[in-house]
């Protein structure tokens, strides 16, 4: 491979591993909200993930609505279905141990994942298109107009959420629950009410990217969030978890490392990336690379 | 009074002597009922791939009503009982035993996967009961270790190893391609077997593979690997994999600019291919199959009218190995003249040309049958004929 080929291989999957990476980011930024706000890794957030991209399914062929609409109504459903998750699972167990509430989290993940095989039947579905794809090629370099979308429809939401926790009031009330929990509640703020806004917004993000993965592959099922869930939640470790910019970095880091391990080693080597990655952060920087290093008292 | 005890005496020996004989006029393992023969229909019809095992079961059904209606076999009906292994080989094994012992049945046609056919290979055998796989395609059913042939397993498909020479030959001789790029799945033992067989037929016929590369079951992102393969200007694209996988990469390949040739394996035959990779991305895609709804064949034409006046659905690939299956078991009991398992068994090793639904059946060395296959191309989402290929 000469060099002129080596830099557009190079360059082509760079734009490859982007428009993964914006998906993992988006999905990781809810994993760290989350864990910011309750210290809860949320296991049953990539199901949260799938569960959008079926209700994006059910608003474009039972619905009719277009991309847009579309993308609203999965964002507002999986909203909805995150606060009530909140509410109905993980509220009762709030000041029990942390381990107790993890496992719930992954009794919530086998519920909606099994529901929706009860529901929808494990037979993927297809994803109708919404809009014609059109390929550019750019002096050899192919970019699908899908993958722009993916990458403008996320950094569009990164930026509303990045407004929505440092300029509106809930986002202050947000990090001030995130930061000491009791002295929030002592200066009137209702952490019930905050906890449930996190999960409505964090839930909503995954299912944007669960209708734009739809769209970009053209199937769903119901055990789809799985490997992605995992991934994000890698991608929000790498980045730091509980910090905002942090899971947009690291998924994006994520998405360009499995795109460059398939396309200059091997594609079988991606997944093991991807887990050699979450072990080298856990063992020489856990508080991942926006984080500060914080001694836990004992 | 006496004259009354003298007569129920005599009817009751009447009796007996009739049980007796009927008994007699019955198989040894068939003294239930001696005007049935039963045969053992063992599939999956619940589980995982319970979709496979009712449809092969579809096609045996057929096949036994059929067979019936013309007067059943060795002037008997034949009684088709099933079992259900759910899907587990664990549970194959207890059917299979519960079909022999307790059913009484003289063959078994079943299961349709490998993995619940190895299961109650070694039950079948320890009974002396013939086994017939319709659709299981691992080479290792019929065939021990050592290269020795299993007297009472068969099967009516093509093994994968065929498919794969198919595949190949294909290539070379109608594409008149010589550098192939293989995609494949490394968590499938299907896959891997299909691709080491193209390979070496392709590298014996003097083609060269340019670029090898491996993904994972449940993957959905292929840009990076297609843009690789991409990188090494491949004529045409391997990809023996399932048509869930197969449908993704064949919609990303042409997302990045790869509009050569791709070919595949009998995985891909689902209608969700097309939906999801969509009609335009499918064209100039090839795949191998047993056999297609468009061969002008009249058996195939009739099995087809027939499967459909019964069941209102179009028959798949495992309908007609299943229907073809059952038709040279009832042939071999015919030609056997009896119900005895090892007769059954020498009569099915010695089928040749016995006309079925895909063609003429007939039994190798292997137990395996000598087919050939057919090439599907998609046009604009539409399963077409091509050509018809034997090795």
């Amino acid at each position: 491979m000469d060099m002129g080929s080596f830099a557009q291989q190079f360059a082509q999957q760079l734009i490859n591993g982007i428009s993964l990476g914006s998906i993992y980011a988006l999905i990781a930024l809810g994993y760290t909200m989350i864990y910011g706000i309750i210290k809860l890794i949320n296991f049953a957030h990539g199901d949260i993930y799938m569960l959008g991209a079926y209700m994006g399914f059910v608003a474009t062929t039972m619905l009719g609505l277009s991309f847009v609409p579309a993308l609203i109504f999965a964002m507002v459903a999986a909203g909805i279905a995150g606060i009530i998750i909140e509410r109905v699972a993980y509220r009762p167990m709030r000041n029990a141990p942390r381990i107790a509430i993890l496992i719930t989290a992954i009794g919530v993940s086998f519920f909606l994942e099994y529901g929706m095989i009860l529901i929808a039947t494990p037979q993927p579905r297809t994803f109708p298109a919404v809009f014609e794809a059109s390929v550019y090629n750019f002096y050899g370099l192919i970019v699908n107009s899908q993958q722009i979308l993916i990458l403008v429809i996320s950094l569009v939401l990164m930026a509303g959420l990045t407004y929505i926790v440092n300029h509106t009031k809930v986002g202050k009330a947000m990090r001030a629950v995130s930061f000491d929990a009791d002295a929030a509640r002592l200066m009137g703020i209702d952490i019930d009410k905050i906890i449930s806004m996190t999960f409505a917004l964090g839930s909503s993000l995954a299912a944007a990217a669960g209708v734009l993965v739809g769209v970009y592959y053209n199937s769903i099922d119901p055990l789809m969030g799985m490997m992605p869930g995992l991934k994000a939640f890698i991608a929000a470790v790498l980045g730091g978890i509980g910090i905002i910019p942090g899971a947009m970095l690291g998924g994006v880091i994520m998405g360009i490392v499995e795109a460059m391990v398939s396309g200059f080693f091997s594609s079988t080597f991606r997944d093991a990336a991807s887990f050699v990655i979450l072990i080298l952060i856990l063992l020489y920087r856990p508080s991942g690379i926006l984080g500060k290093n914080v001694k836990e008292k004992v | 009074m006496k004259a009354w005890k003298k007569a129920v005496g005599l009817t009751c020996t009447a009796a007996l002597m009739t049980a007796m004989l009927t008994g007699c006029g019955g198989t040894k393992k068939d003294a239930a009922k001696s005007d049935e023969v039963v045969i053992g229909a063992h599939f999956e019809l619940t589980g995982g791939v319970a979709n496979y095992g009712k449809s092969t079961l579809n096609g045996v059904q057929l096949a036994i009503d059929q067979v019936n209606a013309k007067g059943g076999v060795l002037g008997k009906k034949i009684k088709l009982v099933q079992g259900d292994n759910k899907s587990e080989p664990a549970e194959a094994g207890n059917i299979a035993t519960k079909l022999i012992t307790q059913d009484k049945a003289v063959v078994l046609i079943g299961p349709a996967t490998s993995g619940c056919v190895s299961a109650s290979i070694p039950i079948a055998t320890a009974n002396k009961v013939p086994l017939m796989a319709p659709v299981a395609t691992a080479p290792s059913i019929t065939v021990e270790k050592d290269g020795k042939v299993k007297p009472f397993i068969f099967r009516a498909c093509f093994i994968d190893p065929f498919q794969g020479q198919v595949m190949a030959v294909f290539a070379e001789k109608t594409l008149k391609v010589k550098n192939v790029a293989i995609l494949f799945d490394s968590s499938s033992e299907y896959s891997k077997g299909l691709t080491d067989v193209f390979t070496k037929t392709l590298e014996d016929n003097g083609g060269k593979v340019v670029a090898k590369e491996a993904f994972l079951a449940k993957d959905v992102d292929f840009k990076s690997t297609l843009t690789k393969i991409k990188a090494s200007n491949p004529e045409a694209i391997y990809v023996p994999a399932y048509y869930e996988e197969v449908s993704k990469i064949i919609k990303q390949a042409r997302e990045v600019g790869l509009s050569c040739p791709i070919l595949g394996s009998d995985g891909w035959g689902s209608p969700k291919l097309a939906a999801i990779a969509g009609n335009e991305a499918l064209n100039n895609t090839y795949f191998c199959s047993a056999y297609s709804s468009q061969d002008k064949e009249p058996t195939v034409q009739n099995f087809i009218k027939d499967y459909k006046a019964k069941y209102k659905t179009d028959p798949d690939n495992f309908s007609i190995h299943g229907y073809d299956a059952a038709m040279v078991v009832v042939e071999a009991i015919k030609r056997a003249g009896s119900t005895d398992g090892v007769k059954i068994a020498q009569e099915l090793s010695k089928m040749k040309d016995f006309p079925v639904a895909t063609g003429k059946f007939t039994v190798d060395a292997n137990h395996n049958p000598v087919s050939g296959a057919v090439i599907i191309e998609l046009k604009d989402g539409v399963q077409t004929f091509k050509e018809k290929i034997t090795l």
